[in-house]
Parts: C-alpha cells; structure tokens; sequence
C-alpha cells in the first residue's frame, strides 16, 4: 500500500468540506464511464469499460463440461479477476491475493445471485453436459473503484456472449441467454464525508466502503460492505438512493452501448 | 503438423497477403495513467497492452545487482486471448518468452545508469493470433521510450517463415500452424544487430537467408510506424489517448 502524506488526506478533507472533490465532481457523482464492447475476438464475449482512469477488462470464454452434482441440469459459471502489475506499481504477479479474491466474488455474488445468466437453459445433457461459462476479469489501470469498473465489464461481456455452439458440433451459435443487470455503485467513507465512485486517493484514506447493486426496478440486489470503518443508518440509506440515481444511468448507457 | 491445406496459390497468401507483405499494424503510446510508460499494439489479429514500470528498488533485495538495473519483462497471455481458455499464470512457455524478451530489452537500455534498480516491462497479451512474441517485444520498446528510460535504440521484431516452399514474411495463424518454419527476431536497427533469434522447423541455408533478411526487412517497416506512435504522443496536446 502507498503511505499517503497526512497532508493529502487533509487536503481531500478540506475539499470536501468545502462540499468540493480534487476532480471538481459532486459527491454523488460518478467518473465518466465508456464501455466498449467486442475488443477481443478470440473471446466468446468481451468488454473494456473506463471510469475515469480506471480500465478493465473482462473476456468470456465458454466449454462443455460436467454440472455439478447438486445441479445436475444447470450450466456453470466461474469468475476470476487478475491484478495483474500492468495496472498499478503495487499490484505483483502470482496468485490471486486476498483483494483479488474479494474482488472476484464481489462480481461474481451479483451476477449469480441475480439469475443474470439463465443457468437452466445452459443444459446440454441433464447430469452430463453442460456449458460452462469462465468470466475473467483483467484490471488494466487502477486508479480507484475496481468493483464497479469490473461488474460493469462483466455485465457487457456477458450481455454481448454468443454461445459457441458450433466449434463443439451443438448447432448455432446462438446469445447467451441474460436476463436484467443488476447495476453496482460504490461509496466510501472518510471522515463522515461519503462519496461515491472514489478515486484512487479518496479509495487510499477511505474508512469504510459500501457496494450496492440495484435493478431496473430499484430493488436492491446485492451490497457489500468493506474495510475496518464504519457506517450510520442513515448514510446507508443515503447511499442506496445515490446508487439506485446512478445505477439508472449507468444501465441506460450499457444498453446503448450494446444496441438494446 | 503437416496438412494439404494449400497456404500459397497465385502469388497470394491465404489472407490475401503478398509474400513479403505485413499484417496491419497500429502503435499507440501512452495508453495507461498509472504507469511510467504503456503502449498499446495491434498486429493484425494481436492485440498487446504493454505497461511500464521503473527504474524502481529491485524486490527482493537478492535480485539486485550493485552495478547495473535488471530488467524484468513478464509477457502474460489472457485467459481468453486464445480459442481453448488458457489457465491464468505463468506457465513454461510464456517464461521462456518472457527471458528472451527480457534479455533483448537489457541490450538497448542503459542498465548501469540504474544499480540496485529494476525496470518491469508488463506484456499482457489480450488477443492472441500467431506472433505474440514479436508484437509483445515490439509494444514493450515503445513503452520503454514512452517511460523516458535511456536506451541505445528502439528494439523491434518480425518474424519470416516458410509456407508451402514459399519463404514469407510474418507468419498468420495457419502458417504459423501448418508451415514449414518460423524465424522470429528482433534487431536494433540503427546498427543491425540482432537481439533476439529463434526459428522451428525445417529450412535450408538458402532459405535462411532469403528468411533472414526478410525478417530484417520487416523490422525496419515496423521501426517506423513505432517512432511515429511516439512522435504522435508528443504531438497530440492530450498526450495520447
């Protein structure tokens, strides 16, 4: 981890006291997002999406491969996100450590849990063949909020998938089948000032982050708090409403995006 | 794995290409804003993200040598850059690739400017179609110059081969697959020397030379289009991308 100068962080905390942000932005305010989507050709679906400096990059592949037991006429999907150290002097190769982990899960969790990929219709032979799909998550340039940069990659690789379902003599490729995105916002906390989609400085001296992943019908599909601070009631609430604004928009331009 | 898919018919490869014609290049420096230096490279169906970082304190400490900076390139391939999905990581042949990289880079940069250091070439291959290796050491110099690291020259690599008794310049993915031969190298080409060389299947002496200079050929063609990426990042007010 980088040692922030004390200076810095009172820097960013006179700013927003002053209700200002070093990037001139508001506090509920996101970066500005791109999202592009086809950028690998090898891959069975693939998105690059900017927030600000941050980019990611997510590919899908996809394969026939045995259900698990307890799912026997389900397809399988896994998620694996990388730091890889092309993305920030911090980051080492090796293994995925710990906030690679969370991080992967994190995407994982809302895109599981929000039955986004239809599982039952990936069945190709009940207890036997299934297709699997592998969501890998490749961080290109940090520069603060990896979670939402990398939930909003997978959703638009995942959104553009086209099943492969010639190379294994299955028929036609034909759209993995998706239902609606769950869209996921992040805040941070510092000295009782919450922001939302942090940049890399406000992520460095955050206390406390919250990630929440809200549908088309403002409902709220997944959260997931972290670090050792902590929040009041009230600002969750505060938080959910912001993430509900954002996640609106955000949704309308990925459907833009992949020309829905 | 030899076949009877017919690779060479009428003058013409089988993408079209003339035997000593380039896939289509596009160099860009300057892509990335946490590192010193980045560049971002297409070659035909390649598509390579290089980031640098460095000269910075070698970790750990034993790495370090007391008279010059080590250069560490890491060419990596993406799980989903190729058709069967590869495990993440290093495997065998992406550490080979990733020494003879590295060991062609020390050549051109100033190492003993830098003692105790090391200077981290990051090769993320995201989209791979035969020739990785060239357009990986390739996008790495133009990275390197973009991070104001002191070099003797610009590094650049192409590779030759042989299709169907044809010798031919930068190998596609099924000449790569079912050709007689690949000759990869990288040269600086202000004074011609060859940093790096390496070359499967079967030529003649003949047709190693023909080969060769091909390949040299190639290098000077792509030499070009990476110091005018470089020249456009400084030209450009936004400073790139």
């Amino acid at each position: 981890m980088t040692i922030i100068p004390s200076i810095k962080r009172e820097y960013l905390v006179k700013l927003a006291k002053n209700g200002k942000r070093t990037d001139g932005r508001g506090f509920d305010e996101f970066r500005k997002i791109e999202i592009e989507t086809g950028v690998v050709s090898k891959a069975e679906g693939s998105a690059k999406v900017k927030i600000g400096n941050t980019q990611v990059l997510t590919g899908i592949k996809m394969d026939v491969g045995e259900p698990y037991p307890d799912t026997p006429a389900e397809g399988v999907m896994t998620t694996a996100a990388e730091l890889i150290p092309l993305a920030s002097p911090d980051f080492e190769a090796g293994p995925p450590q710990a906030d690679a982990i969370e991080l992967a899960r994190v995407v994982d969790r809302g895109i599981r849990e929000s039955q986004l990929i239809e599982v039952e219709k990936l069945c190709i032979e009940p207890e036997e063949k299934v297709w699997m799909v592998f969501i890998d998550i490749h961080i290109l340039d940090y520069d603060g909020n990896l979670f939402d940069a990398a939930s909003l990659a997978s959703l638009a690789a995942l959104m553009t998938t086209k099943v492969p379902a010639k190379r294994f003599e299955l028929g036609e490729d034909y759209p993995l089948p998706i239902k609606e995105p769950p869209i996921s916002c992040t805040s941070v906390k510092f000295n009782d000032i919450v922001v939302m989609d942090p940049s890399l400085d406000e992520e460095e001296i955050a206390e406390v982050r919250l990630t929440v992943a809200t549908d088309k019908n403002e409902d709220i599909r997944a959260m997931q708090k972290g670090l050792n601070g902590s929040f009041t009631k009230d600002e969750i609430k505060k938080v959910i409403k912001a993430s509900i604004d954002n996640g609106k928009k955000i949704r309308e331009q990925l459907y833009r995006c992949i020309g829905k | 794995m030899k076949t009877e898919i017919k690779l060479f018919e009428n003058g013409k490869r089988i993408d079209g290409r003339k035997p000593d014609e380039l896939r289509n290049i596009k160099i860009m420096a300057g892509v990335l804003h946490r590192a010193e230096g980045s560049c971002y490279l297409e070659w035909g169906g390649n598509k390579v993200m290089v980031a640098v970082y460095g000269p910075r304190e070698a970790i750990p400490r034993h790495t370090q040598n007391p008279l010059r900076a080590i250069v560490n390139a890491r060419y990596n391939m993406a799980a989903f850059s190729v058709d069967e999905r590869k495990r993440p990581g290093p495997d065998r042949r992406s550490r080979e690739i990733s020494k003879v990289i590295s060991e062609a880079l020390e050549n051109v940069i100033l190492v003993e400017k830098f003692p105790r250091a090391s200077i981290d070439v990051n090769i993320e291959v995201l989209d791979a179609e035969a020739g990785t290796r060239c357009a990986g050491l390739t996008a790495a110099a133009v990275a390197l110059v973009d991070a104001g690291i002191p070099m003797k020259d610009i590094p650049v690599a192409c590779a030759a081969g042989k299709i169907d008794n044809q010798i031919v310049l930068d190998l596609g993915k099924d000449e790569d697959n079912y050709g007689h031969a690949d000759l990869p190298i990288a040269i600086s080409p202000r004074t011609g020397e060859i940093l790096l060389l390496q070359m499967d299947g079967h030529l003649t002496q003949e047709e190693f030379d023909r080969a060769f200079d091909l390949a040299i050929k190639g290098c000077h063609i792509i030499s070009d289009i990476q110091k005018k990426a470089i020249l456009e990042k400084y030209q450009s007010d936004s400073g790139g991308i």
